[in-house]
């Protein structure tokens, strides 16, 4: 599978502090990739030195197969970008930024720029916004324009930091199906965000990073794998705790009123099922515990470095 | 880029109110030199005011002449500090070099605008000083500073050259707010900061005590337009000051280009 983004060893330092210390990422195509970390990670410093804003002092970037920031100019016109809020100009109308953007670079043809311009806005639901100036919209109005910039012109890749900032919970479920959408006609998106419920629902990779430093990479379904915890919903919880107390490979049973939970150890469910069933226990519910991304976040963030997400 | 930079100039309503604010100093000279009748002693006073009441067609020269000093050089030095600190503070420079407009054509792009700017503010100031010279005072043969009148076609040269004498005097403040411009996000930090060095290069120029320097001081020369008016035209000072604004565009504006080409882009 052929990479959208590859960093190695992508190294910043401004003075004496480390901003990002040598982060390896990697997003394939078609990826919707989380990129997650604390206020102050080294997140937007990544994502900056990527769209060759901030120059690394040490490592590589290849976007799309092209060195960064020595070819970023050849990269850049496939790639639509919200970083760090949307900016505009406050006196002109939404229309007018669109129309000023677009014609300020390579892409855009004029004769098909009002149409681009229509469809864009209709896109992120701004079809009605009229007139008024960039200074009179709301911050969900304003995030929604700065995502309708990325999509004047068709992009392979969308760098989108904290796209859904502002709005509320029926702008992000829109916000999202529009992202999917994209993610299904073939775009990659890196997608940071703070919200890690939205990572979760929508993301297919993640990355993680505090203080600089890459703490995981890898599938949102391998990041979720089980924690080798299970529960047990049954009518006779006494009985299910004598039975698993009594056989071995099973640890720290716990019993309430609706049923016990435990450490699998190396067994499989499977086996744990059988051995209850054939002592006269019956199971209504057999559930493997997930951790959710918050937790795995917390516990990896915590781990090097207490520092809560802001 | 340029016709975009262009259409934001011109959208903008501060460019309008500049604009007309400098329109209205020389405005309001004219309406109290008309009404009171009573000019600046010859030879006293902002260059060609005294002969104004006589002779309106003056007063184009007389005006640039008034907010050459202070005015001019105050909007001048707005508009080229805000040119890259303004996008950086609105947020919109990243979003400009990622689209991706070359950080080295950003800079020469808003050079080139407030080139723009100087020029449509001195050809108004200008317009509007000779509706008003001709309508208070009557249009007249031009005299020279030297006493014989010119021909209109001469005065027409002449009259241009300052033009652009003036708006290369401003490219060097141009120049040095738009290096100021590229070391901060503030806007008005630049602009203060240009000002700053504008008003120390006036103050300098004023000092016996200062005499080896004066020459160099980008203040200088600023008023030398008037030895055009003089016959035959004494090009000395003249040519001074184009040399010396253009030593001080290429030392800025190739300061301002290495700091922006090299510089992390965090706002």
């Amino acid at each position: 599978m052929s990479r959208a983004l590859l960093t190695h060893n992508l190294t910043k330092r401004f003075g004496a502090t480390l901003a990002v210390d040598h982060v390896d990422l990697e997003v394939h195509e078609g990826d919707l990739f989380g990129f997650l970390g604390p206020n102050g990670s080294g997140k937007t410093t990544t994502l900056r030195m990527i769209l060759g804003l901030v120059y690394p002092t040490g490592g590589s970037i290849e976007v799309l197969g092209k060195p960064v920031p020595r070819k970023v100019r050849d990269v850049l016109p496939r790639i639509g970008t919200l970083v760090e809020g949307p900016g505009f100009y406050p006196h002109l109308s939404a229309r007018s930024n669109l129309a000023l953007f677009d014609a300020a670079g390579p892409g855009g043809a004029k004769r098909t720029r009002r149409a681009r311009i229509e469809d864009a806005l209709e896109r992120v639901g701004l079809g009605s916004v009229g007139r008024k100036p960039f200074n009179a919209f709301s911050t969900g109005m304003q995030q929604r324009l700065g995502l309708a910039r990325t999509l004047l012109r068709p992009h392979e890749l969308l760098i989108l930091d904290e796209p859904t900032n502002g709005l509320d919970p029926q702008g992000m479920r829109d916000i999202r199906a529009l992202l999917e959408e994209l993610v299904a006609q073939g775009t990659t998106i890196v997608l940071s965000s703070h919200l890690l419920g939205e990572v979760e629902s929508i993301c297919t990779r993640a990355a993680i990073i505090n203080r600089g430093r890459l703490l995981a990479q890898d599938e949102i379904a391998r990041l979720l794998a089980p924690t080798g915890r299970v529960r047990i919903v049954t009518d006779d919880p006494g009985e299910a705790e004598r039975v698993l107390g009594a056989s071995n490979g099973f640890h720290s049973v716990t019993r309430d009123a609706a049923g016990v939970a435990l450490e699998l150890g190396g067994a499989s469910p499977e086996e744990l099922n059988r051995r209850l069933v054939t002592n006269g226990v019956d199971v209504r519910e057999l559930i493997l515990e997930r951790p959710t991304l918050e937790d795995v976040f917390l516990q990896l963030t915590n781990e090097r470095g207490a520092r809560v997400p802001g | 880029m340029f016709l975009v930079e262009l259409r934001k100039l011109l959208t903008r309503p501060r460019t309008w109110v500049t604009i007309a604010l400098l329109t209205s100093l020389p405005v309001i000279v004219a309406v109290f030199l008309k009404v009171s009748g009573i000019g600046p002693r010859a030879g006293s006073g902002p260059p060609f005011l005294s002969q104004v009441l006589g002779n309106g067609a003056l007063f184009p020269v007389a005006a640039l002449a008034l907010i050459l000093p202070v005015f001019l050089p105050i909007a001048v030095s707005v508009i080229a500090g805000d040119a890259v600190a303004g996008e950086a503070s609105a947020g919109t420079l990243r979003y400009l070099l990622i689209r991706p407009v070359g950080r080295t054509r950003l800079l020469f792009t808003k050079l080139a605008i407030t080139t723009v700017f100087v020029f449509l503010a001195v050809v108004v100031v200008a317009a509007v000083g000779y509706l008003i010279g001709g309508a208070f005072f009557g249009i007249k043969p031009l005299p020279t500073v030297s006493g014989r009148t010119i021909a209109a076609q001469d005065a027409t040269w002449r009259t241009a050259v300052s033009v652009i004498f003036i708006a290369v005097s401003m490219l060097g403040v141009a120049s040095i707010a738009l290096f100021l411009s590229t070391l901060t996000d503030s806007g008005l930090g630049a602009a203060l900061g240009a000002m700053a060095a504008l008003v120390t290069s006036q103050v300098l120029d004023l000092l016996v005590a200062a005499e080896s320097i004066r020459p160099y001081l980008p203040t200088h020369y600023w008023l030398s337009f008037v030895d055009l008016f003089r016959y035959p035209v004494l090009w000395h000072d003249v040519t001074r000051g184009f040399a010396i604004q253009a030593v001080y565009i290429a030392v800025f504006l190739g300061a301002a280009w290495a700091n922006f080409a090299t510089k992390d882009i965090e706002s």
